[in-house]
């Protein structure tokens, strides 16, 4: 069965089918992350405080420029189907798919850095705050035997935790803690507080789109490459609207980068 | 993204569009424009998150968010080509503003009607 209009713009709507389509998905995710920034909202207005300083912003950074690459990448993949030069889309293409990789193996790094990073309540009712540097052989919480030690530091007041961007030369040092002190002891997951929660939402959502999006790329540039030759009209037009969804999930970042690391 | 004119025919039967005709490097050239853009934008967006104190919370970030506007109408414009598309595409965008405005609106609306202290 010939599937109608995949080429063609269809007499009525003015385009082919496939690029309504996207943009009927793109629509729906709008809403999607429009509902989640809505819920960042009302986290953030109704929070008794708010982190600031929490997330690095040079990595931030790197990744929107990353991200800003892969777009012009991804555009001009489809350009240089469009003019014919199938040796260009096959180079931009694969530029795009590393700049992706690149994207997620930054999140990564920034996702681990939050893992192995502690808050410690201790008995004397001071806070133990800073990244794992290990834990001792015989180290069980429940029992209460071993020692953990963190690079980082030792505070009064949990609120110095929190505004981490008004200090300056904040010093941090090795810090080991016996388990017979510990109240609490908590890593930077999304079980931590609401800025954590909203944010591994956020950011795990985009960067699964992400992810989806570089598999489709990734078919698109290996394997289903093929169809270029039979079917180039159908195939370029495959690559615009892959870029669409490319482009929205750039948009997407434009937005998460200033709400999450610069408010 | 919309219509590509070529100045060549494509080597394996691509598309011919009408209108005016655009090479592929002058299609990079507008692109590095756009990326000059976009980078200048986060700089600009940085450099408002870290002004002085005696500059308000709110004043930053409607400045910010002012910046990610721009800088997202940059990409949608041009990247996407929403700048010249068809009226199909932005009767569909008319409905996804008017829903997004409203859920964004409904959300500012019970700013003042919501329990505080959600942070544990």
């Amino acid at each position: 069965m010939e599937i109608p209009y995949t080429v063609q713009a269809r007499p009525d709507t003015g385009i082919y089918n496939a690029k309504v389509g996207i943009w009927l998905f793109l629509a729906s995710e709008v809403m999607l992350f429009g509902g989640l920034f809505s819920a960042y909202v009302l986290l953030r207005v109704g929070a008794d405080r708010w982190p600031h300083g929490w997330l690095d912003v040079r990595f931030g950074t790197l990744n929107t420029i990353i991200l800003a690459l892969s777009a012009i990448t991804t555009l001009l993949a489809w350009a240089a189907c469009k003019v014919g030069q199938f040796g260009k889309f096959k180079f931009f293409h694969a530029c795009t798919l590393l700049l992706a990789l690149s994207f997620l193996s930054v999140k990564m790094y920034e996702y681990h850095d939050k893992w192995i990073h502690y808050e410690i309540t201790l008995a004397d009712g001071t806070f133990a705050d800073g990244h794992l540097v290990e834990k001792s052989a015989d180290f069980d919480l429940a029992k209460k035997t071993g020692t953990v030690t963190l690079h980082g530091r030792i505070v009064n007041d949990e609120n110095l935790l929190y505004d981490l961007r008004s200090q300056k030369d904040i010093k941090l040092d090795e810090v080991t803690v016996p388990a017979a002190n510990i109240v609490k002891m908590e890593n930077y997951g999304p079980w931590h507080n609401t800025f954590l929660a909203i944010y591994f939402t956020l950011t795990g959502l985009h960067a699964l789109h992400i992810l989806g999006g570089s598999i489709v790329i990734g078919y698109l540039w290996g394997p289903g490459s093929k169809m270029y030759k039979k079917k180039p009209e159908q195939f370029t037009n495959r690559i615009e609207v892959s870029g669409l969804f490319w482009h929205f999930v750039d948009l997407v970042w434009i937005f998460l980068f200033p709400v999450l690391y610069l408010t | 993204m919309s219509e590509l004119k070529t100045t060549r025919a494509p080597s394996a039967g691509g598309t011919e569009s009408h209108g005016h005709a655009v090479d592929l490097n002058n299609y990079i050239r507008t692109c590095a424009y756009v990326f000059a853009a976009v980078i200048l934008a986060t700089a600009l967006m940085i450099w408002i998150s870290f002004l002085p104190e005696h500059y308000t919370w709110a004043l930053k970030v409607t400045l910010i968010l002012a910046v990610a506007c721009a800088n997202a109408f940059v990409v949608a414009g041009f990247l996407m080509h929403l700048i010249s598309e068809k009226k199909m595409i932005y009767t569909l965008l008319a409905f996804t503003v008017f829903f997004f405005a409203g859920l964004m609106g409904l959300t500012l609306y019970a700013l003042q009607d919501f329990p505080t202290g959600t942070t544990h």
